[in-house]
């Protein structure tokens, strides 16, 4: 079978992104994957990698990959792909994956697609499924030259565990001088609060203008701890200075598809709605009646978020007493 | 300095977009054209850096026709001169093919920054401006929320959901920029009648000395088998709170085993 390369998602600690384990369970559909791990590390994430079946791990160990952004990643994939021929590269749709997976097609001269929420194997090779324009429209594609990169996005595909050996065989790599044109010179990470991330979280409660000021949105947030959920925003709360902009769900924001998206006071203009309109389902608080998002909800209460809120928090609360 | 902006025509968002059945292509006919929401933000930051550092903002835009007016629309807001890449065997052209023109178009006009959104509304892709930076061999210093020119060298802030990443490089070099970066200004009366008189030049296929087999949707290396549009989601059930809006939400999570 042929093989198949997986660029690893991990943090700088060396700590294997929840992703990894879908591209890995995407890879087995389409033949052997085998992770590509840049940097430090790779012994110690091997029990996570064989977990979701990879068969070989190519370790890299350079610190090159910390020190020079995205090129490095790209350049060691060209290489891998020069001497394995594998039947595809899938790498995270994040922006970083995505720009290291189109340096790659560049390289390669190969067709990337981006944003596949779903893989599966055809007669022309992988054939992946993209939400379009906001999630209206679902897209089919395929690659028709050199080696198919895809991109999957988060979430896309669930992680399902198959053991593998996942057997660690070094690959000696420095970057060139051309991947090493722009110098990282100070990182840092992004605070991670205990909520889980919102482009991975099973729930997401979002809150909009409605709720008035930064300290009104708090409810929000209590909404969402008492679910379990990720907290998102509309443009309007981040333009107003009420959250920080990477919790912004929609079209120049987070592209969200939870099992609950609870939208509250929230109107659903056409751009919050491409972030988030293929949840599985959604719930909807809004005073005015005649808000969009009533239009694509599969339950909405037309009423004051102060009072339909704390009600409901009272209500959950029950629920877990019992 | 010399600095080109990258500014792309797509489909208005503000209304519900498709492809063309039949050769599932983005429908640009049927829909006005706009600046690429990003773009602006190149643009304006492009145009402050020019203000501080001396220099002239060029726009290049690969697209029909119509995207002459998006290429006006930028100039109004103060641009200098614009490069309109346009050619009936570019259309369809995806990522790999579009950069392959830009990077062309660039080398020929020549530059010192290149500005970038990071990402366009209709293809979504974000890859254009590492492609670029892949083949022009120049620094990639993208996803910016802050850009600081220091003589020969750039400085970038990267935001990510990582977090922030400091990253430099030497000139020329390749910038792609977020919506936190600046506030895009409106063109002005005056700059709107500046502008017609600003020049355009249009370069073909040939003139950037590309094959018409290397670009297009005929060659196009992702090819879009067909689309269907979302299912219309059934009506759900709105209820009007009487004083128990909030229970009849908790029934209903708990129904669906939510809570
Ligand atoms: C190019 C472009 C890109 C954009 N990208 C995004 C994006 O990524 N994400 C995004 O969200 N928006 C985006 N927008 C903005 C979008 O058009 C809307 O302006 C925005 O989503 C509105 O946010 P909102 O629903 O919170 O505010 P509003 O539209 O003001 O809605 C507030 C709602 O709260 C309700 N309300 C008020 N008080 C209460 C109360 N006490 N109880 C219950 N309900 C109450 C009101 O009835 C109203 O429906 C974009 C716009 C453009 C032009
Ligand atoms: N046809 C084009 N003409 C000019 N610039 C473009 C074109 N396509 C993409 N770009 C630039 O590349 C950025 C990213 O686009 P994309 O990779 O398509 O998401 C855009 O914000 C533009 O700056």
């Amino acid at each position: 079978m042929a093989e198949v390369l997986v660029l690893a998602e991990h943090d700088s600690a060396g700590e294997v992104k929840k992703v990894t384990g879908e591209l890995l369970t995407a890879a087995r559909r389409l033949g052997e994957p085998s992770v590509v791990w840049t940097g430090p590390g790779a012994e110690a994430a091997k029990p996570r990698l064989a977990e979701y079946g990879a068969v070989k791990v190519y370790a890299a160990d350079s610190a090159d990959f910390g020190s020079y952004l995205v090129a490095p990643a790209a350049e060691l994939l060209a290489q891998l792909v020069g001497e394995k021929s594998p039947a595809a590269v899938l790498v995270a749709g994040t922006t970083e994956g995505k720009e290291v997976a189109g340096r790659l097609a560049v390289k390669t001269g190969s067709g990337v697609l981006t944003d596949a929420v779903d893989v599966t194997p055809g007669d022309g090779g992988p054939v992946a499924q993209q939400p379009n324009f906001g999630g209206s429209i679902t897209v089919r594609s395929i690659v028709r030259k050199g080696t198919p990169i895809i991109a999957l996005r988060p979430g896309g595909v669930s992680a399902e565990p198959q053991a593998g050996p996942a057997e660690v065989e070094a690959v000696a790599f420095s970057a060139t001088d051309a991947a090493k044109a722009a110098r990282i010179t100070e990182r840092s990470p992004a605070e991670k609060g205990g909520r889980p991330d919102l482009t991975e979280a099973q729930v997401v409660v979002s809150g909009g203008r409605g709720t008035g000021s930064a300290d009104g949105f708090g409810i929000i947030e209590q909404l969402a701890d008492s679910l379990g959920a990720a907290v998102g925003a509309s443009r309007a709360v981040v333009d107003a200075g009420w959250y920080p902009h990477q919790f912004q769900v929609g079209q120049t924001g987070k592209t969200v598809s939870p099992q609950l998206y609870v939208a509250v006071g929230i109107s659903g203009a056409i751009q919050h709605r491409a972030g988030m309109q293929t949840s599985k389902t959604i719930v909807a608080i809004n005073k005015d009646a005649e808000a969009p998002i009533f239009e694509i909800a599969d339950f909405g209460v037309v009423g004051d978020l102060f009072k339909v809120v704390p009600q409901l928090l009272d209500e959950i609360a029950k629920h877990k007493g019992t | 300095m010399n600095i080109v902006v990258c500014v792309k025509q797509v489909p208005d968002t503000e209304v519900e977009r498709s492809l063309v059945p039949g050769d599932n292509t983005v429908d640009r006919a049927s829909v006005d054209g706009v600046i690429n929401y990003l773009d602006e933000f190149a643009i304006e930051e492009a145009l402050k850096i020019a203000e501080a550092h001396g220099g002239e903002v060029t726009i290049l835009s690969m697209g029909p026709a119509k995207a002459a007016d998006s290429i006006r629309k930028a100039l109004s807001m103060g641009a200098d001169k614009a490069v309109h890449v346009t050619d009936d065997a570019l259309a369809g052209s995806d990522a790999l093919a579009s950069s392959l023109a830009l990077a062309a178009a660039l080398r020929q006009v020549g530059f010192d920054l290149a500005i970038f959104g990071s990402e366009s509304t209709d293809a979504r892709t974000g890859l254009v401006p590492a492609m670029v930076a892949e083949r022009l061999g120049v620094p990639q210093l993208t996803l910016a929320g802050k850009v600081d020119v220091a003589g020969s060298e750039v400085t970038i802030r990267r935001v990510t959901d990582d977090g922030v990443a400091v990253v430099t490089g030497s000139l020329p070099a390749v910038v792609s920029v977020n919506e936190k970066i600046n506030e895009p200004r409106y063109p002005t009366f005056k700059g709107i009648m500046a502008a017609k008189k600003k020049p355009v030049q249009t370069l073909t296929l040939a003139d950037l000395g590309l094959e018409a087999g290397s670009v297009g949707l005929a060659n196009a290396a992702s090819w879009v088998e067909d689309f269907a549009a979302r299912p219309p989601r059934s009506a759900g059930v709105i209820v009007k709170d009487e004083g128990d809006g909030g229970s009849r939400a908790a029934g209903f999570l708990a129904e669906r085993k939510f809570i």
